[in-house]
């Protein structure tokens, strides 16, 4: 067991937020990390800014833009992992962004990077099944869980491709599209949790879109994680530095959703 | 490195050319890009496609383009090179192509694939805005609708281009994110294909992104190299002695050079944007950059430390790109081609040469390569044979050179 599947086996769907490691500053993510365990995160998502983040929509590019703005480098990334591993022990933090930025000083350099800094996962937009020589075997000899992505468009044949090499959760991206754009319909993701969880005994996250309490319980009723991330980066940019009283609000009312949407099923 | 016994027969069928290339992209657009890939490998295997494709090169796109000795720029280069010296200048003139540049032979080629694959609407990105008008002209030739992505800074350096491509029935939509140029374009196309997978078919304007566009586009635009070395072979029954093309992406430079890469005489020039000069703003991926990946392919960047893209720059919108096609990454890597550069000076001034001594008014694009020719045309003897690719035509550009001369039009 890992911190990151005990995170899964609460006996209730895991809350997975993500922020934008930098945004609106290196100094002020720490307290909206603790913002999110506050609230009632079960995992944190920590976003490494990339000048080219190809599968974000406007909220997360923004995001990145302010990062950038205030100077984050990719060490800034690793410090606030680190320091948040040392106030949250037992809340896995798992790294997401693009693979230049992972791989431009190798990548067992970045894998041993991010062990030291107790990082629990790693999801990489643009590493591919295909292309997992480029990351995945130094994860993996690092100890590192390589969280892949499926999506609509991943069909049964290619499934399997995508299960081999994957741990600590499946990540459901339900919309073809970029982030912080509409959400699937709830049928469809019903549908595509059923096929994945046939075909695996990783958790099941489900993401892309969700952002009201009403759609998280929803999605908590068939899938073993709840992903938001764009609805938390708008509440970032809209209050900055003063962002983690909202955040925390916010968190609290999905976690309270994703709480009792199995009891409303029970009932 | 052992030399292989053909330089002609990459990439390996996961598209990786040695270290470069592959298919670095979303898993949202995976199945699409191995869709892709077999719905090109039976399109290449089809005597109807390359009849169709053929057809319409030579009746639509006016092909062959014609291979023109440039006497009086030779001379004129004589004039500054020690006695014996200063070797004939040749020119590929697909800037005579309809629309005006290299372009619509690839377009050509992918919105017959796209057709073929079902699609109905077609996306592409554009810097200067070739490709652009190119990918609007086969969708207004075919009926289909098509969206551009610009960056607004493009958008206000290449008017004339914008206007043509929304009288031929496109739709330009400008970017604004990032640098506001072709990498974001890129993006945005890139974001545009992700949330349309079913009916989209993206028409990539170079020999870049994920597998199989390399691959592909370095096909389609091979049309050049072959018509020239055919040329060369019927006119003086001999290959030139170098190859000199311009390089954003390296799509009409590997269209010129792949054709004669086991040609073991034919020496090659890769010219890539010097910009304000290479300790400056530049667009010379190779010279100023290092592996990465971006855009769907492992190639040379220009980057950061931590693997941030940094601005390109060039006087050229259509090499203002801060990557390069795998294939070229490959050829440097191995040898086989040499790569330079040119600064925005050296181009206006290539630019106004060629106007002047040949009555041709090349793009700033084909421009660097007029640089290179001039340089290199001045260290070979008489008897050798230069043989450049004019990519395209100036009249798009004439604006950016009054302004870069102080010239009020």
């Amino acid at each position: 067991m890992t911190i990151l599947s005990d995170a899964f086996a609460k006996g209730r769907p895991a809350l997975v937020a993500f922020v934008t490691a930098g945004d609106p500053s290196p100094d002020a993510t720490p307290a909206i990390l603790d913002a999110l365990v506050a609230g009632g995160a079960d995992v944190i998502e920590l976003g490494m800014p990339f000048t080219d983040p190809m599968a974000d929509g406007a909220a997360i590019q923004s995001a990145n833009l302010r990062s950038f703005a205030a100077g984050t480098k990719t060490a800034d990334v690793f410090a606030i992992a680190k320091s948040f591993r040392h106030r949250h022990p037992s809340v896995p933090l798992v790294l997401m962004g693009y693979a230049n930025p992972m791989t431009v000083r190798g990548p067992d350099w970045f894998a041993a990077t991010a062990a030291d800094a107790g990082v629990s996962g790693v999801i990489c937009v643009d590493i591919p099944p295909e292309e997992d020589a480029d990351l995945g075997p130094a994860l993996r000899a690092a100890g590192i869980d390589l969280i892949r992505l499926a999506t609509p468009t991943t069909d049964a044949a290619r499934l399997p491709q995508v299960l081999d090499g994957a741990s600590g959760f499946l990540y459901y991206v339900s919309v073809a599209g970029i982030t912080g754009k509409q959400q699937a319909a709830q049928a469809s993701i019903e549908e595509a949790v059923a096929r994945l969880k046939a075909a695996t005994d990783l958790p099941v996250a489900v993401g892309f879109g969700i952002r009201t309490p009403q759609q998280a319980a929803a999605v908590a009723r068939v899938a073993d994680g709840v992903v938001v991330g764009s609805a938390i980066v708008e509440l970032v940019g809209q209050h900055g530095a003063d962002a983690p009283e909202p955040v925390r609000a916010y968190i609290a009312s999905l976690a309270a959703a994703i709480a009792s949407a199995r009891q409303d099923i029970a009932a | 490195m052992n030399a292989p016994n053909s330089f002609r027969t990459q990439p390996d069928d996961r598209g990786h050319f040695g270290d470069f290339g592959g298919r670095y992209v979303a898993e949202t657009l995976m199945p699409l890009i191995l869709e892709l890939d077999t719905a090109y490998r039976a399109a290449k295997a089809d005597p109807a496609f390359h009849a169709q494709f053929d057809d319409l090169l030579e009746h639509y796109v006016g092909r062959p383009s014609p291979l023109y000795y440039a006497e009086r720029l030779t001379e004129a280069l004589r004039e500054s090179a020690p006695e014996g010296y200063g070797a004939q200048v040749w020119f590929k003139r697909d800037e005579l192509n309809h629309t005006g540049a290299h372009k619509i032979n690839n377009c050509i080629g992918q919105i017959l694939l796209a057709m073929r694959m079902g699609k109905t609407r077609i996306i592409a990105e554009t810097g200067a805005g070739q490709h652009g008008v190119a990918t609007a002209t086969v969708c207004a030739r075919f009926g289909l609708p098509c969206v551009i992505y610009m960056g607004a800074k493009d958008i206000a350096r290449q008017a004339p281009n914008v206007f043509r491509m929304k009288l031929l029935g496109a739709e330009v939509r400008p970017v604004t994110s990032g640098s506001a140029s072709l990498k974001d374009a890129m993006n945005e196309g890139l974001r545009d294909w992700v949330a349309n997978v079913h009916d989209t078919f993206y028409i990539i304007g170079t020999a870049a992104g994920p597998h199989p566009y390399p691959e592909l586009v370095r096909d389609f635009q091979s049309v050049i190299g072959k018509e020239a070395r055919a040329q060369m072979l019927s006119r003086i029954n001999r290959l030139p002695d170098l190859l000199v093309a311009a390089i954003g992406g390296g799509s009409n430079a590997i269209g010129l050079f792949h054709p004669f890469l086991d040609d073991g005489d034919v020496m090659m020039l890769g010219v890539e944007a010097a910009g304000r000069g290479l300790d400056k703003e530049h667009a010379a991926s190779l010279a100023g950059g290092a592996p990465g990946i971006l855009h769907g392919n492992k190639t040379y960047l220009l980057q950061d430390e931590d693997g941030q893209i940094t601005e390109a720059h060039s006087i050229s919108a259509g090499l203002d790109y801060p990557g390069i096609g795998p294939e070229h990454s490959w050829l440097h890597s191995i040898g086989r081609v040499e790569y330079a550069s040119a600064t925005d000076t050296d181009a206006l001034d290539a630019f106004q040469l060629l106007c002047r001594t040949e009555g041709i008014i090349p793009a700033l694009e084909p421009s660097h390569a007029i640089a290179a020719v001039a340089k290199r045309a001045r260290e070979m003897r008489q008897d050798q044979i230069i043989l450049a690719n004019l990519c395209g035509r100036g009249d798009k550009d004439i604006f950016t050179v009054a302004e870069a001369l102080g010239v009020a039009i």
